[in-house]
C-alpha cells in the first residue's frame, strides 16, 4: 500500500492543490435536497445558520464593496491582495502568543502583521528604486512565506491543534460565529462612519492629495487610517472566502460601478450594492447543492456582475459603444462617399450630373467592390440612384447620381470643409497646405450653430483658401448646380 | 514561547544531512530542486520585473487553476502531458484578459489584474469541488508545497537513462530550456524590454516576444508548482533580480548573480527548514527575504546605508 502511495506522489502533489483545495472548499450550509423547497428554506430565513450567514455575507460585502471604491479609484487594488497574504505571519504569532484560537490576540497579531507590510512598501518605495509593483511582490510572497514557516512550526509543537487558524487560509463560511460576525459588523460601522464622516476629505485626497496638503487636510493620517479599515475588512472578510480570493471582493463590486458611473458618490453606493447583492446570490446558489463552496461563488457572481455590466450597460458597455461608434463611423463613410461624388462632378465643372462608379472608386482610391458597397450604403438612405445603361456590361461603367437630399448633404460637407479650411488660414493663421487633414476630421463634427459662427466670423465667404467654391445653401436653390439635378430626376 | 526555537544544533543541522551516501543523494536532490526552481524562475524575473509584469507571475500562477482542473476533468489520467496543456493555456488565457481588460475596458492596470485572477482562481476551486473530494491527501501542500517529496517521486527514464525524480528532471529540463532561450534569444530579450520604441524600428515582433516569455513563464510555473507551489514560484520571480540590482546595475551582471543567489537560498532554506522543522519553500523564501534585506541595506548601487554615507561625504 505504501509502496502505491509512494508511485503516486508526482500525481498527488499535481493536483494535491486541487483536492485540498475541495476539501477545504467545499462548505455549505445545507443538506442535498430539491430545489424549491432548498430555496423557500432560504427564503424564509428559519435557519439559525442561513441567518447568520447572510448576515454575515451582507455586512461583509458592504464594507468590502465601500473600502474597494477608494482602493480601486486610489489604484491600490492588489494592497488588498497583499495585505490580506502579509497578515499571515501576524495569525500564527497571534496564534503561539495566545496557544489557543483567541479571536482577538490573532486580530491583533494580523492587524500588526498588515501595517508592518503596507509600512515596508511604503519604506522600500521612498528609499529605493524598486517599483511599485516589485515592492508588493517582495512583501506578499515574503510575508506570506513567514507565515507558512511559522504555521508548519506550529504544527510540529504540542499545542499545535491548529484547526482554527486553516480557516485563515481557505475562508470557511460554517465556521462562521455570531462574534466574527460582531467584528464584521464593527469594521462595516467604522467604514460607514468614514464615509459619511469624511467623506470630502477623502475625496480630495484620492484624487488631488498635493491640493489636499494646500488646504490643509492630513493627508498621511487619512492614509493611514484608510490602510487600518483596509486590514480590518480583509481581516473580517478572510474567515469567509480565503486569502486569496479576498481581494477579489475588494476589487470587483468596485471595478463594476466604476464602469456605470464617474461620479464617487454614485460610485460607492454601486459598489456597496454590488457586493451586498453577490453576496446574497451567491450563498443563495451555494446552498442550492451539496458540494458548492460559498466563498469562491460569491466571486463568480460578483465576476458575472462584471462581465454583463462591461458589455451590456447601456452607456459605457463595450457592445453598445462598438454599436455606436460602428454607426458613426458609418455615418462618415457615407459623408465621405458624398464628397467624392461632388469632387467628381467639380472637376467637370457640374457639365455633367453623373459620375462611374468607376471614377468613383479610382478618387476614393478603393476597389470596384468597396465602392459597390458604398454606393448600395448611399442608395438605401434615398442619398444617390444607380442608372444602368442599357448596352453597358462593365460594372465601372455604371452611373451614379445623387438625389436632391443627397446634392444638399454633399454641399452640406464641402462647406464644413471648405469653411474649416478658411477658417483655419484666416483666423488661426495655418499656411494653406496645413489646412486639409484637420478639415478632413472635423466636417462630420461641425454642428449647424458652430458653421453659423464661423459664416459670421468670416463673413460669409465664397472662395476657400485653394480658390474652390464654398457651396451655399442659396447655391443650391439659386440653380447654380441645382438644374443639373432636376434634369436628372 | 521559549520552545518556538529550538536549539541551533549545528552539527545535527548543517553535517547530518551529508553524514551517508544515502543521506548526501536525498537531501542532494531537494536543495537541487530548490536550486533549479530558483534560478529559472530568477532568469525569467529578470525580465518580467524589468516589464512592469512582476505580479503578473501571481496572476498566472492563481490563473492555471481551472486549467489543472478541467483538463483533468476531461481525460480523467495523471498523465502529466493534458495537465501541462491545460494549465499552460489556462495561463496564457489569464494574462490575455488582463491585457485585453487593460487595453479596452475603463479599468485601471491594477484592478484589471486583481479582478481577472481572483476570477480564475474562483472557478479553479469550483471546479475542483465539483470533481468529488479525494481523502488521503495532505492540507495546503500546493500553496507553500512539499519539497522534502522530490526524492520520494518514481525516476524519469528516457531509454535506459534514469534521469532522476520527475519533477527534478522537469525542472532542470525547463532551466536548461530557459538557459538556452535567454542566450538565444539575449538581445531581442534586452531591447523589448527597456526600448520599446527602438524595438519597433528594428522590427523585432514585440507581441510575439511578450506572448513568448508568458508561455516560458507559464511553463515554468507548472513545472515549479508541481513540488514546490505557488509561493516559492512568485517570490523567486521578483526576489534575485531585485537583491541583485542593489549590487549591478547592468543586465548581465543581473542575470549571471541569480545563480549564487539561488545556491544561497536553496542551501540557506534547507538549513533552516531543518533547524526550526517547517516548509523548505518557505525557507527559501525567508533566505530570499533576508538577502534582501541585507541588500537593501548595504546593496552599493541604492543601498540605504551607502546612500547616507555618501550624503555625508559630498554635504
Amino acid at each position: 500500500m505504501n509502496l502505491n502511495f509512494f508511485q503516486f506522489v508526482p500525481f498527488f502533489r499535481t493536483i494535491l492543490f486541487l483536492f485540498t483545495a475541495g476539501s477545504l472548499h467545499a462548505e455549505q450550509i445545507a443538506e442535498d435536497s430539491s430545489l424549491s423547497i432548498q430555496t423557500v428554506r432560504f427564503l424564509s430565513l428559519t435557519d439559525y445558520s442561513v441567518q447568520i450567514v447572510l448576515l454575515g455575507v451582507i455586512l461583509m460585502g458592504m464594507g468590502c464593496g465601500l473600502m474597494g471604491g477608494f482602493v480601486v479609484t486610489r489604484k491600490l487594488s492588489l494592497f488588498g491582495d497583499t495585505l490580506s497574504h502579509a497578515v499571515l505571519p501576524g495569525v500564527a504569532v497571534g496564534f503561539i502568543f495566545s496557544q489557543s484560537k483567541n479571536s482577538f490576540s490573532i486580530l491583533m497579531g494580523a492587524m500588526i502583521a498588515g501595517f508592518l507590510g503596507v509600512f515596508l512598501i511604503s519604506l522600500i518605495k521612498k528609499t529605493t528604486k524598486v517599483r511599485l509593483d516589485s515592492a508588493l511582490g517582495l512583501v506578499l510572497s515574503g510575508f506570506y512565506a513567514v507565515g507558512i514557516c511559522l504555521l508548519t512550526r506550529i504544527q510540529k509543537m504540542e499545542f499545535g491543534n491548529q484547526s482554527g487558524i486553516d480557516r485563515y487560509l481557505f475562508g470557511q463560511i460554517t465556521g462562521l460565529s455570531t462574534a466574527d460576525v460582531l467584528g464584521m459588523g464593527i469594521s462595516c460601522i467604522l467604514i460607514l462612519l468614514l464615509t459619511f464622516l469624511l467623506y470630502k476629505e477623502m475625496l480630495v485626497t484620492g484624487f488631488d492629495p498635493g491640493f489636499a496638503r494646500s488646504v490643509g487636510i492630513p493627508v498621511d493620517l487619512l492614509q493611514y487610517i484608510l490602510w487600518m479599515l483596509l486590514a480590518f475588512s480583509v481581516i473580517t472578510s478572510l474567515q469567509v472566502v480565503g486569502v486569496i480570493l479576498v481581494s477579489a471582493l475588494l476589487i470587483i463590486p468596485a471595478a463594476t460601478a466604476s464602469i456605470i458611473t464617474q461620479r464617487m458618490k454614485s460610485l460607492l453606493f454601486w459598489s456597496a450594492g454590488l457586493g451586498i447583492l453577490a453576496g446574497i446570490v451567491g450563498t443563495y446558489l451555494s446552498f442550492l447543492g451539496n458540494r458548492l463552496p460559498t466563498g469562491p461563488l460569491i466571486i463568480l457572481t460578483s465576476t458575472s456582475f462584471f462581465i454583463i455590466t462591461l458589455f451590456l450597460h447601456f452607456r459605457n458597455g463595450l457592445l453598445f459603444k462598438w454599436i455606436r461608434s460602428r454607426g458613426k463611423e458609418q455615418k462618415i463613410a457615407i459623408e465621405n462617399t458624398l464628397k467624392a461624388i461632388y469632387q467628381e462632378l467639380e472637376n467637370h465643372n457640374f457639365s455633367e450630373d453623373t459620375i462611374t462608379l468607376g471614377n468613383l472608386a479610382k478618387r476614393r482610391r478603393i476597389n470596384m467592390p468597396e465602392a459597390h458597397k458604398e454606393v448600395k450604403n448611399l442608395v438605401k438612405k434615398n442619398l444617390a440612384f444607380l442608372l444602368l445603361k442599357k448596352n453597358q456590361t462593365l460594372p465601372n461603367e455604371d452611373i451614379l447620381s445623387l438625389t436632391p437630399e443627397g446634392w444638399s448633404e454633399a454641399c452640406r460637407i464641402v462647406r464644413n470643409h471648405r469653411l474649416w479650411e478658411l477658417y483655419l488660414t484666416n483666423e488661426v493663421h495655418y499656411a494653406p497646405d496645413h489646412v486639409h487633414e484637420d478639415a478632413e476630421k472635423i466636417e462630420h463634427i461641425l454642428g449647424d450653430t458652430t458653421v453659423r459662427k464661423i459664416e459670421r466670423i468670416l463673413s460669409n465667404p465664397r472662395r476657400d483658401p485653394h480658390g474652390k467654391l464654398i457651396p451655399s445653401q442659396q447655391d443650391i436653390e439659386q440653380g447654380f448646380i441645382e438644374k443639373k439635378v432636376i434634369r436628372t430626376v | 514561547m521559549d520552545h518556538f526555537f529550538p536549539p541551533l544544533d549545528l552539527l545535527d543541522t548543517f553535517a547530518m544531512p551529508w553524514a551517508s551516501p544515502e543521506d548526501i543523494i536525498w537531501n542532494g536532490k531537494i536543495v537541487a530542486m530548490g536550486f533549479f526552481v530558483c534560478l529559472s524562475c530568477g532568469l525569467i524575473g529578470a525580465f518580467i520585473v524589468v516589464r512592469k509584469l512582476a505580479l503578473m507571475g501571481d496572476a498566472i500562477s492563481h490563473g492555471i487553476l481551472p486549467g489543472l482542473a478541467l483538463s483533468f476533468m476531461i481525460t480523467q489520467s495523471k498523465a502529466l502531458l493534458p495537465m501541462f496543456i491545460g494549465a499552460c493555456i489556462a495561463g496564457l488565457l489569464c494574462s490575455l484578459c488582463i491585457e485585453w481588460l487593460q487595453k479596452k475596458s475603463p479599468l485601471k492596470a491594477d484592478a484589471a489584474l486583481g479582478l481577472t485572477f481572483t476570477s480564475f482562481f474562483a472557478l479553479g476551486v469550483l471546479l475542483i469541488t465539483q470533481m468529488g473530494n479525494n481523502a488521503h491527501i495532505d492540507a495546503e501542500c500546493l500553496l507553500y508545497g512539499e519539497i522534502g517529496f522530490t526524492p520520494l517521486a518514481k525516476n524519469l527514464k528516457w531509454g535506459a537513462i534514469e534521469l532522476g525524480p520527475r519533477p527534478l528532471a522537469t525542472m532542470a529540463m525547463v532551466t536548461l530550456l530557459i538557459i538556452s532561450i535567454m542566450i538565444v534569444f539575449y538581445k531581442q530579450l534586452l531591447v523589448t524590454s527597456f526600448d520599446e520604441t527602438l524595438s519597433i524600428s528594428l522590427g523585432l515582433p514585440i507581441k510575439a516576444i511578450h506572448y513568448g516569455l508568458m508561455l516560458l513563464l507559464a511553463t515554468t510555473i507548472v513545472a515549479a508548482f508541481e513540488s514546490v507551489g505557488v509561493i516559492l514560484v512568485i517570490a523567486m520571480l521578483i526576489f534575485p533580480s531585485t537583491t541583485a540590482s542593489f549590487f549591478f546595475s547592468r543586465m548581465p551582471a543581473i542575470l549571471f548573480s541569480t545563480i549564487p543567489l539561488a545556491f544561497i537560498y536553496s542551501f540557506g532554506g534547507f538549513f533552516l527548514a531543518r533547524w526550526l522543522d517547517c516548509s523548505i519553500a518557505a525557507s527559501m523564501v525567508v533566505i530570499a527575504m533576508f538577502c534582501f534585506g541585507l541588500a537593501w541595506l548595504f546593496g552599493p548601487v541604492d543601498g540605504v546605508i551607502p546612500k547616507l554615507l555618501y550624503r555625508k561625504v559630498s554635504v
